[in-house]
């Protein structure tokens, strides 16, 4: 019975990550349109573009390979496990233990991996741009995505995400180490979910894209699963914040549905204001150039390493 | 009785050496030797597979009459031989199948099937030997006999330097250990292992034993900044052998270093993994920035060995730093992670090799300016490569993330060790093994993107076949493993228990015992990974993505040109290259590491001149330490050449006046000395 709620919830949390990625980017979008003065698409219209794309037919370029046509399904499949591995409305579900931390990092990785080797597959020279500027800020990012996710180990003695969240919830008290892993954490998901500075999502047509030009041979239902992937991924990154730096609200383990109900309003809440903050950030900023992104991405680097450095050395204190 | 066994596999090999300088000639003699070379390590490795699970903790010993006459070739079979006898002949057993479809291309069959046995002799004997000599002895067999095997080819300009280079630094290396054994022995001579293992080495002679192992394994292995050699030789010899060199005899280097290190020169001190940690962080960080930048597929894996092997010894300087500061625990996850990397490593590498072995018969390239679009000439070679290529990206669910995950989760245990410099280092070396990993991810999305994706560069990639099926069958068999090591750890782990329990007097939790196959280095509280969860959850959302997708949606596929932005190229040098994919990265990080400078030459308007683009990279570990020892030898050569042709008078004075100064000298001496 246990088993079966716990696997039940797991599913909840598969699903609800999976249909709200598509209703935090049609928000964004929204908010964003709002703050430009415009009026914006509807919330809902990535839903009609999915359903749109999929039911469309697939054109191929002419040598295109089976890596191709498999990769945005792998791409996928990656983002979407590692998305749902992360804690969102409880901690500890029933598969929770699959992978930490690192793994999810590793996850991530693999879909960048399928991601930039589908963008050469063609053979096209925007392909190979995006794909090779892609692996070069991922050189930086990943790197300082492990720095956080170490300081974090080392600070709640653990790289289960669960475990790190219900340290935090208990243990909260402001450290230096703590606020350094934040802002080097939100530099790397601008940076990983290609939005400004780092990269525009809205953009097509220009030698600065990156994340549109790997994906700019995909078409129909290919193009669809790769959108649902990167709009996975935002969600995936604004959740692991919310995860670690506001883990307040989530639902322990084996706790009923009221303590579950409360739980998904709260990430409701959490990633509606994440979701703000991150638009009213990047209407403020402009684009950087690609070679200034080295150094955006160098200073999380740094500010991950120090962290983590403060943690090794006031151990001994 | 596996010891006796894995012997007679070594006179077997030595055998079927013999055999290859008869018949080398005849047709057919690969397959009869490379036939022979595999059934001998499948049995080697069947017997070395049986001692490490049968758990007899007690190693058997033989003396035979060889070598020294008063001391004999002592040899022994222990556990931590025996798992390295397993990462031996399993790369061995693939190989010898590999090569028997790649040998059949290969020009001059009789400067290779000699060698070939002899090489695996010598490294399963380096494994078995048991007292200095025959330690020394083999490991200078197994040097030779490979450095023969880099000379295959010897017409190759650059293969006549890469031989010459190995060879310099091999013996340089052997001189080090030579010296290593003399220190260890002491002044009785007493040069059974078993012998230096009772008295042990005092502090000092400990210290510089450390330094002299450094080089010696060092070297072999390709630690920074010993690893100029390897680069050039690995991909100068034939695929197959390239495999072994790199996926085997690094590993034969690094049982080396734990074998004097953890067995032989007595509990650690402290700082002894000050070194081993900055050198295996500096290794592993260059080693990859400079197989990015690589535009020869060879030389690129080569370049990634280095990388790999900085990895493994991340891990043994971890274990040394934990078992100095009596952290038992700690010390066998960071050795588990080590010897799991030295297996996994020595699996993917080889595959990898194996590939661009099966590349270089195809299209008669290995570098990858004349590659593309091989994935639809050779898709079998291609899905090996890919999974070889995700393996060495450390991608989950496959078997090379496991290893560093468990050494992320070594480096994550070590703010508890005490000593301040330690403390220090050991964040940063987690950096760059973090930078290293993704810089990886970055080669190997070069390395299968420019060869086998896109369009074909040159009419030998468009017209590439699939390679022979005994080549096939070996890359598969890895990178099926690759696969399920990755998906099930946990038995491997189990496995090493008694290896790293002989090392560092503790093993890992028994992984058996835990549920799901997940594995828990320490406390499922603190971190676990479950990859054949992790591996079903994503063929299941892929699967069922497809499914859905394709049943209610649309399956309509339609064939047309590549769209490009409206502006498609036919010209496959529109594509995207090996150097311009390495571009951003040798920008961000060359200009200081290679102090990498690009002058463009652009011809004014009017002018019809082509323009030039010359990029200039400085290999600066070459440039300070290697280039002035070579110009100082050089040039004490150049002047020492006088004395060649001189008369016999004016030797006879020569000596005469040496006698002189030696007396004088030792009259000194002896004043000093009363």
């Amino acid at each position: 019975m246990v088993l079966i709620l716990g696997l039940i919830a797991q599913g909840v949390q598969m699903m609800l990550v999976l249909v709200l990625a598509p209703l935090l980017l049609g928000y964004t979008r929204k908010l964003r349109a709002h703050l430009l003065r415009r009026r914006g698409p509807p919330i809902l219209q990535p839903y009609r573009d999915l359903l749109r794309l999929i039911r469309k037919e697939v054109v191929l370029a002419e040598n295109a390979s089976w890596l191709f046509r498999s990769g945005p399904y792998m791409i996928f499949a990656a983002t979407w496990v590692a998305a749902a591995l992360i804690p969102t409305f409880a901690t500890r579900l029933q598969f929770s233990w699959t992978a930490d931390l690192i793994a999810i990092t590793a996850l991530i990785g693999s879909s960048r991996f399928f991601l930039a080797l589908v963008g050469m597959d063609v053979g096209t020279s925007f392909g190979g741009i995006g794909s090779s500027r892609e692996m070069m800020f991922a050189s930086l990012a990943e790197p300082a995505m492990m720095m956080i996710v170490f300081t974090l180990a080392l600070l709640a003695g653990s790289t289960e995400l669960s475990v790190v969240a219900e340290f935090m919830q208990t243990n909260a008290s402001l450290r230096v180490s703590l606020g350094l892993a934040l802002i080097a954490l939100i530099i790397v998901a601008l940076a990983e979910n290609a939005r400004i500075p780092v990269d525009n999502p809205a953009t097509h047509l220009e030698l600065t894209m990156v994340h549109e030009a790997m994906m700019l041979e995909y078409s129909g239902r290919h193009l669809a699963v790769l959108e649902l992937a990167s709009a996975l991924k935002l969600l995936l990154y604004l959740s692991l914040i919310a995860c670690i730096f506001i883990p307040w609200g989530m639902a322990p383990a084996g706790s009923g549905p009221a303590a579950y109900g409360t739980g998904l309003a709260s990430y409701l809440a959490k990633i509606g204001v994440g979701g703000f903050l991150l638009v009213v950030f990047e209407t403020s900023i402009a684009k950087m150039r690609v070679f200034r992104v080295p150094d955006f991405l160098g200073i999380a680097l740094m500010l991950g390493l120090l962290g983590m450095l403060l943690l090794f050395v006031s151990r001994s204190f | 009785m596996p010891l006796v066994i894995a012997l007679s596999c070594v006179a077997a090999l030595i055998g079927t050496a013999c055999l290859g300088v008869a018949i080398s000639r005849t047709r057919g003699a690969g397959a009869i030797i490379y036939g022979l070379c595999l059934l001998t390590s499948l049995v080697a490795l069947a017997a070395a597979l049986t001692q490490l699970m049968g758990g007899t903790s007690v190693p058997a010993a033989v003396t035979l009459p060889l070598g020294l006459p008063w001391l004999g070739a002592n040899f022994r079979l222990d556990m931590l031989a025996a798992f390295f006898l397993v990462v031996v002949n399993l790369g061995a057993a693939a190989a010898s199948l590999y090569a028997i479809g790649y040998g059949r291309h290969e020009e001059a069959p009789e400067r290779v099937l000699p060698f070939y046995p002899a090489f695996l002799a010598g490294m399963n004997l380096v494994l078995l030997a048991d007292d200095a000599f025959s330690f020394l002895v083999s490991w200078e067999f197994m040097s030779l006999s490979s450095w023969a095997l880099v000379m295959a080819h010897h017409r190759v300009r650059d293969n006549v330097h890469a031989g010459y280079v190995y060879l310099v630094m091999a013996s340089f290396g052997t001189l080090a250990l030579l010296l290593t054994y003399g220190l260890l022995a002491g002044s009785d001579g007493s040069y059974a292992f078993a012998a230096i293992r009772a008295d042990h080495a005092s502090a000092e002679t400990a210290a510089v034993v450390l330094f002299l192992v450094l080089i010696g394994a060092g070297s072999k292995a390709g630690l920074v900044p010993l690893h100029v050699w390897l680069p050039l030789a690995h991909p100068a010899a034939p695929s197959h052998v390239s495999a072994l060199m790199s996926g085997v005899m690094t590993k034969v280097a690094v049982y080396g270093f734990i074998r004097i290190v953890f067995d032989l020169s007595g509990p650690p001190a402290w700082w002894w993994s000050v070194p081993v940690l900055l050198l295996s962080g500096a290794t592993a960080v260059m080693g990859m920035l400079s197989a990015v930048l690589q535009g020869d597929l060879k030389k690129l894996l080569a370049y990634s060995t280095i990388e790999n092997v900085g990895i493994v010894f991340v891990g043994l300087g971890l274990a040394l730093a934990f078992k100095a500061n009596a952290m038992p625990a700690a010390a066998a996850v960071a050795m588990t992670a080590a010897l799991f990397h030295v297996l996994n490593h020595s699996i993917f590498k080889s595959l990898l090799f194996f590939g661009s072995g099966a590349v270089l018969t195809a299209t008669g390239q290995r570098d990858m300016e004349h590659l593309g679009g091989l994935i639809h000439r050779m898709p079998l070679t291609a899905f090996t490569f890919l999974v070889g290529c995700m393996a060495i990206s450390a991608l989950p669910p496959l078997n090379g993330f496991v290893s560093e995950w468990l050494t992320f989760q070594a480096i994550l245990l070590s703010p508890e060790v005490p000593s301040w410099g330690i403390k220090l280092i050991v964040p940063a070396v987690g950096a760059m093994l973090a930078l290293s990993a993704a810089l990886a991810a970055a080669c190997f999305v070069k390395a299968f993107g420019v060869t086998f994706l896109g369009r074909p560069r040159s009419t030998m990639a468009a017209e590439a076949q699939e390679v022979d099926r005994w080549s096939l069958a070996a890359m598969f068999i890895f990178a099926s493993l690759c696969l399920l090591i990755g998906i099930i750890p946990g038995p491997v782990i189990d496995t090493l228990a008694p290896v790293v329990n002989a090392l560092v007097a503790e093993h890992m939790p028994v992984q058996a015992a835990d549920p799901w196959l997940s594995i828990v280095p320490i406390a499922e509280s603190r971190s676990s990974y479950n990859g054949l969860l992790v591996f079903a959850f994503i063929t299941v959302s892929t699967l069922a993505a497809v499914e859905i997708i394709h049943r209610f949606a649309s399956r309509a596929v339609r064939r047309g040109p590549a769209w490009d932005c409206g502006f498609p190229d036919p010209s496959p040098a529109t594509q995207y290259t090996a150097g311009s994919f390495a571009q951003p990265i040798r920008r961000v990080f060359g200009e200081v590491v290679f102090l990498a400078r690009e002058r463009v030459d652009m011809p004014p308007p009017g002018d019809l001149r082509a323009a030039r683009l010359t990029v200039t990279l400085r290999d600066l570990v070459w440039d300070v330490i290697y280039a002035p020892v070579g110009g100082a030898i050089w040039f004490a050569a150049e002047h020492l050449s006088h004395l060649q042709f001189l008369t016999i008078r004016k030797y006879l004075s020569l000596v005469f006046a040496l006698l002189v100064f030696l007396l004088f000298f030792l009259m000194l001496a002896m004043l000093v000395w009363s």
